[in-house]
This record gives C-alpha cells, structure tokens and sequence, in this order.
C-alpha cells in the first residue's frame, strides 16, 4: 500500500509539472497573447507597453518566467493580472459549488444508469429494453446548453417549481442548497445515465456469455441472483473507471456550461472566465486544481478496482 | 444393473433460430442411464454433444431454442417441468462439470464461497460456518491439499488440475443423482487428465453417481466409460457397450475415431490418419447419411439417411446408422488395417 501511495504520488508530480509546461507552452505561443499589450489597454504606446513587461518580467526568458509562476504557485500566491485577484482564493470560493455540483450528479447518474442500464440487459430487444434505448438515446443527444434553457424556462420560471439559478451554501440552509442544485444535478447527469447505462448493458451482455454465469445456473441459483451477484457484479468493474475519469473531471472544473447557465460560481464558471479573460494565472491555477483532482480520483478508482477484482490485487503484488 | 433407469432420454430434438434458419442442433437421442454407470458421449465439435447434456439441465431453454422429444429423471418429464422446479434440480439432483476450469469459475468471488452460495441456493437453512465445513470436507475427498486454507482462495490463486477438482467438489455438494461431466479433462496437461479422471472414476464407484461423460478423446472413454454414443452432426451414429464400440466398431465415422488414435501396441506409421474434411453445417446438412461426404465407402444407397438400428444379430443393442450390412462392414474395416479410413500418407 505505501508502495502504491508512493509510486502515484511520483506520478502525479509528473502529471502536474507536464501539465503545467504545457499550459505554459501554448499561452506563450498563440498569437495576441502577451499581457503587457493586454495591461496596456488598446492603442497603447509602445514604451508603456515596454515599461509593463520590464515591471511585471514579461521581458524575461521564457524558462525564468515559468520559474517565477511555478514559485507563486507553490507558495500559494499566484495572482490575476487586473484586477489583481489571488487565484488561491477564486478556486477557494468556487470549490464548495462545484463539488455540491458533481457529487450530487454523480451520484445520480451513477445509480440511474446502473438502473436502467441493468434493466434493459435483463430481456435484450425486449420492450422495456427498447423504450430505455431510446431514452437513454434521447439523453445522450440532447445538449446540456438545449437542456437547461428548457429546465429553467419550464419548471423554474413558468411553473415556479425550482429556485431560477443561484447558489446557496449547504451552511447557509440545506433545503435551499439541495432546491437550488436539482436542476443542475439533473442537467449535468442526464448525459451520463443515457452513456452509462448503455455501457454497462454491453457489458452485461457480453458477461452473459461467460462460462461462470452457465456454472452459477448449472448450480441452482435463481435467476434474479445470477444476474446480480454474477452478471451486474462482474460488469461493474468498468463502469469504476468511467466513473473515475468522468467524476474527476466534473470536480475539475469542466461543468462550465451547466455552472454558467445555471449562475453556480464554481470553478468551472471560474475557469470560463479566465479563459475568456485570456489571462494565464488564473488559467494556470484552474488546469493544475483539476489535473489534480483528476489524477486522484483515479488513484481511488485503482483502489477501488482492487477490491472489486481480486486478481488486480495478485497484479500489484507481482509488480513489488 | 438395475432395471429401472434414472434418466431417461427418448427423442431428443434441439434447434435453434438463427438468422441462416432453423439449426438442428440434436436429432433424435435416445439413452438410458442407471446409477453408478457411466455412459460416454463422443463426437466432434458440433456433433450436438454439449448441447444435449445442457438441454437435460434445461440450460438450453429460450425464446429462439426448440427442444422436443423427452427427458425424464425418475419418471418425471424434465422438459416441460416449470423454470422454478428445473432450478431446484440443478445442482441439487443434476450435477454438472464444464471443461475450462480457467473460466468456469467466477474470478472475483473465492472458491469457498461460490460452493457455499450453491448449497445455499438448495438448502436455504445451512449457515454459513456449516457450508463452509461441508466444502471443507468436499476438497479434502477430492484431493484438495489443505483444504482448511485453500477453500478462502480465489480461482486465479489454483492451477487447472486444482481448480477441476474444485469444480468437481461443487458439482458434488448437493449430493447429486446425475453427474455431467462435459470435457472435464480437455483443458488439462495429461498428468492431470489421468488423475481427474481416476477422481470421476472412483467418485461414480463410491457413490453409485450415474455419470454422463463427454468427451471428443476415446482415450478417455476407454478408460472410465461403460457404454458409448457416437455422435456425428446432431445424430447418434453408432451406440453401444464400451468393447463392443472398441472391439465390434460398425460406422465408418467411429472407424475413423479409432483409427486416428495413436497406440502403442502397434508400429508407429509416419503420420496419424485422418478423417479427411470436416463436419458439415448444420444448416446445409447433406442429403442423406450426413457423414456421406466424408465416407470413404459411400454407395447409391447413402443418399437415403439410414435409422439407427441394430444390425448384429448376437448384439441387440449394439445399433448404428449405416446402409453397409455387417459383412461388408468387417471387410472393409479390416482391408484398412487399423481400423482408419485414411492409410497414412
């Protein structure tokens, strides 16, 4: 186990600082991207536009100045160009929002495309099977930019039934929190149920077929036992890393249209902003939270994949 | 040998819709089993074998599977018996052993526990402590070196032979009337077969199992085996008492099975004969004997499908599908020599 923490933590270093040279790498060579001319405003004279890059280290070579950045932010002290913002603090304030966000949906879609996904495999080409198709179908067509618009018009504004946008903070009032979040919930998991449950009723087809499945009926067992504790049990093991890579991201910020449109300053809304605003700080500071946040999700699924399946577990062991 | 039998198969008919059409995958199997014999299904892929033994399991039911015909355990009708009462046979009266122990187990639950859950499918009251004394007890007399330990492995923690030997205990742990052994030895190394089969041997003996072995290797047959059914193409070609299928063969398809074993009692030719081709599909089945296109001594009379019937006077039950009369039969074996339709190239 020490092991296994050691050797991820290494590799997450990796991640990070590649990620990060990255970032670094592609700002420096899009056009328009020097934030002296950006500071200076537009028409600026040149010796002004001078005078900014000499102040804030523009002028230097690009290595030096991406030790300056890594130093900020490793202290914690990486800031917006203007208005001069601490970036530690933006990502902060937004974290609380996007995480009430994308654990709320990912539990939602987690189960619901288990559910669904679980069901149609039962009878395949069968009734229910093609009406879940087709649902499931419908939510992964239809755009979360389309959905929410139509939630908000619908069941916030004409019926009144949900809060129009906004934010409350579970400390604030937790019926508030959870009636403000049902939408976005709802919107950010529609995608996955339909993504979900399709996958895993490929999966359970295919395990059907495994020779284990016909030696638990050959043994007696009932149907509804053979299909949970051997087809869905085994068929869930992909479904863990899905869910890894899709939660991290959802963590990492990458809900932006449904945070913007539903008004949640989270990070997503957050990194959308500083994106728009061009500025590298605040970029660089939102790509590293999320690299992160992804990189560790997926060191829990490993975890997670080691209890599920016993024979990843023998894997490690060789590997020590 | 008791009269009556234990299970009883008359007719069997197994197809399935495909999108070629109706595939006819068993045509007509009869057999009668006694407990502690050992009857011996043999046959290419394809030739229908599996597919029988999973059709008495009532493994075979399904909306694009048509089984006709009759299996009867005891007197009673397996066929039309309901999902519910063939489940509680399963396992409990019908035991079954598959060929690849790599596969046939579950790879995320240990082995105790996938025997355990199967005795509590049956026997709803055993706790747990108690079923997992009984498999404890159950890999001790199958051979299973410190079975107190190696009953919390998982099936990836056991090498083939051992996990054959677990699958045997599970198909044992109901005590079951029936035991189908489908080619319980093909995915093991030879040391092995021997020592699995000594095991299937010895468990029939001891427990008076009726024991349906099958299997493509005669080698195997000739080993345990009491009488034989050869099947070719979802027919039984030839059936019969072991020494008379080995010693007495009548189809040139059973010919050719013998033939292409290698035995030490005889001078080793260059290369192995061979039954030349392949077996037909099952969806454009030839007219006629079905083995037609492969026999060697095919004449006019094989474009008609010949019944199975017995053809030897001192031998009523000794029935085989060929048009050849006995005569022709013992020539044209013994012109081949060793029995193989094809003299080594």
């Amino acid at each position: 186990m020490l092991r296994f923490v050691v050797r991820r933590l290494a590799g997450m270093a990796i991640v990070l600082f590649a990620v990060s040279v990255l970032i670094f790498l592609i700002f420096n060579v899009v056009p328009n991207s020097n934030p002296a001319q950006q500071l200076a405003g537009k028409n600026a004279r040149p010796f002004l536009v001078k005078n900014i890059e000499e102040e804030w280290g523009f002028d230097k070579s690009l290595p030096e100045q991406y030790v300056t950045m890594m130093k900020l932010v490793v202290n914690g002290e990486l800031t917006s160009y203007e208005p001069r913002i601490p970036v530690n603090d933006r990502i902060k304030e937004g974290i609380p929002a996007t995480i009430s966000l994308s654990v709320g949906a990912g539990i939602i879609w987690l189960f619901f495309g288990i559910l669904l996904g679980y069901l149609s495999a039962l009878k395949p080409g069968g009734l229910l099977d093609r009406l879940l198709t087709a649902v499931a179908v419908a939510g992964i067509s239809i755009p979360v930019f389309l959905l929410a618009p139509v939630f908000i018009y619908v069941l916030a504004e004409q019926l009144e039934l949900f809060p129009n946008g906004g934010y409350v903070p579970i400390s604030e009032d937790p019926g508030e929190w959870f009636k403000h979040l049902i939408l976005p919930w709802v919107t950010l998991a529609i995608l996955s149920i339909g993504f979900y449950s399709r996958v895993l009723r490929s999966n359970m087809l295919d395990v059907m077929n495994e020779d284990y499945v016909r030696t638990a009926r050959a043994k007696g067992l009932s149907e509804r036992k053979v299909m949970t504790r051997h087809v869905l049990r085994n068929s869930l093991i992909p479904i863990i890393t899905l869910f890894g890579l899709d939660f991290g991201a959802t963590i990492a910020g990458t809900a932006i249209i449904t945070e913007t449109l539903y008004d949640i300053n989270g990070v997503g809304s957050y990194a959308a902003d500083a994106v728009t605003n061009f500025e590298l700080p605040p970029i660089m500071g939102v790509t590293l939270y999320g690299a992160f946040f992804v990189v560790f999700i997926n060191a829990l699924v490993d975890i997670t994949y080691a209890y599920l399946d016993p024979r990843v577990r023998l894997g490690e062991a060789a590997a020590e | 040998m008791s009269p009556e039998p234990l299970l009883s198969v008359s007719d069997l008919q197994v197809g399935f819709a495909t999108e070629g059409g109706l595939l006819q995958a068993v045509d007509g199997v009869n057999f009668e089993l006694r407990p502690g014999e050992v009857l011996a299904i043999v046959g290419e892929s394809g030739s229908g074998k599996s597919v029988t033994a999973q059709t008495i399991m009532g493994l075979t039911r399904g909306h694009n599977s048509r089984i006709e015909g009759s299996v009867q355990l005891d007197g009673e009708e397996l066929l039309t018996a309901g999902d519910a009462a063939m489940r509680k046979l399963r396992g409990e009266r019908i035991a079954m052993v598959f060929q690849d122990p790599m596969t046939s187990f579950n790879p995320v639950y240990r082995l105790g526990a996938q025997i355990v859950e199967a005795i509590r499918a049956h026997r709803p009251d055993t706790s747990k402590a108690d079923a997992r004394a009984r498999v404890v007890e159950l890999f001790d007399s199958v051979g299973i070196p410190e079975a107190e330990r190696r009953v919390d492995d998982y099936p990836h923690e056991f090498s083939g032979g051992m996990r054959q030997r677990a699958m045997i205990a599970m198909a044992l742990a109901l005590e079951p009337e029936v035991l189908i052994a489908d080619e319980p030895t093909t995915a093991l190394d030879v040391t092995i077969q021997a020592q699995i089969l000594r095991l299937l041997e010895d468990l029939n003996r001891e427990r008076n199992l009726a024991t349906i072995l099958i299997t493509h290797d005669l080698g195997v047959v000739a080993e345990v085996a009491d009488r034989v059914l050869v099947m070719y193409a979802g027919k039984v070609v030839e059936q019969g008492t072991l020494d008379e299928i080995f010693y007495d063969p009548q189809h040139p398809y059973t010919w050719g099975l013998l033939g292409s074993l290698t035995r030490l009692d005889r001078p080793r030719p260059k290369r192995l004969p061979q039954i030349s081709g392949a077996p037909p599909s099952l969806l454009e089945l030839p007219e006629g004997c079905p083995f037609r296109p492969r026999c060697p001594h095919e004449f006019s009379k094989c474009t008609q499908v010949p019944g199975l019937e017995a053809r030897l006077p001192d031998a009523p039950k000794h029935c085989d599908r060929c048009w050849l009369t006995p005569e022709q039969k013992r020539e044209k074996r013994h012109v081949e020599g060793q029995i193989g339709l094809e003299a080594p190239a």
